[in-house]
């Protein structure tokens, strides 16, 4: 069941109900609607990739069509949902919220044009302390800690929870690229990794490695 | 054994999670809630509990915030 946070179908305000009724009508007002809907999803797609400085490792020629790919998908999948619109939103938020995911999704598959595929697989257990927060000082202290999760990994996890955590985790590959590349959703991939993490962490606590309220005390 | 606090956060799971598909579905509420006052947020526990866990969810969270905050300008 969706988590509504008790908030009941709105009715909408001005500015969306106008956005619906024109991108509901036909000819020049229809085409004046989708142009400046069109011209709103590039910017804010634009926005987006800048704020998550894809510049860095995205070409900017690249950025530019990134920008309007993403904000042409958008459009094609928000008026196939526009009748499911029902003013819980202002209808921009609704809108952008079709770009953001776009680009969320055309960033994973770019991500793999840089990265080889023996990245998926690649496992290197020493990298651990650093992917959770531990400082390279630390390492040999955590040493037994690491071992333990490697030992969970390898008792508990499936190999398919196994191949996901070494990617995420290990190899720090993001979940959108994962989705990308196994052709599944986002919301597969977390409950795998969530349930991964259930498993490490029971096998921790009874193995006397973590309280069940958290670490065991130093 | 030292503590490390990053590894019992990021092995805590919390029952509450709704998971990256319920916490999409109803990103743009949110937000807008969000963006009229942060204290909203305790509307959608759920959602605040995946976006607490989900670095990818939190990213579309907060890109959807910028744009949003954006154009309110």
């Amino acid at each position: 069941m969706v988590d509504t946070g008790g908030n009941p179908a709105a009715t909408l305000d001005d500015a969306s109900a106008e956005w619906i009724r024109a991108l509901n009508a036909t000819g020049a007002v229809r085409d004046a609607a989708l142009a400046r809907l069109h011209s709103l999803l590039v910017r804010a797609a634009a926005g987006e990739l800048r704020r998550r400085e894809a510049g860095t490792w995205v070409p900017g020629r690249e950025l530019d069509d990134l920008a309007h790919q993403a904000a042409g998908d958008a459009i094609v999948a928000l008026l196939g949902k526009l009748g499911s619109f029902r003013g819980e939103s202002r209808f921009t938020t609704w809108a952008y919220r079709f770009v953001i995911l776009e680009v969320s999704s055309k960033l994973g598959r770019h991500y793999w044009r840089q990265h080889p595929a023996e990245h998926l697989e690649a496992e290197d257990w020493d990298r651990l302390p650093g992917r959770l927060g531990a400082s390279p000082g630390e390492d040999a202290e955590h040493a037994e800690l690491v071992k333990a999760v490697r030992q969970a990994v390898d008792e508990t996890l499936t190999e398919h929870q196994r191949r996901l955590f070494v990617a995420v985790v290990l190899n720090e590959v993001p979940l959108d690229a994962l989705v990308a590349r196994l052709g599944t959703n986002r919301n597969a991939i977390y409950k795998v990794i969530f349930d991964a993490r259930r498993k490490i962490r029971a096998f921790l606590v009874a193995n006397g490695y973590l309280e069940e309220r958290g670490l065991r005390p130093s | 054994m030292s503590n490390w606090p990053a590894l019992e956060r990021f092995l805590r799971t919390d029952p509450a999670d709704v998971g990256c598909e319920q916490a999409m579905e109803v990103l743009h509420v949110y937000v807008d809630l969000v963006a009229a006052d942060p204290d909203a947020a305790g509307r959608y526990p759920g959602v605040t509990a995946h976006l607490a866990a989900c670095g990818p969810c939190c990213e579309d969270f907060r890109g959807l915030l910028a744009a949003v905050t954006a154009e309110r300008r």
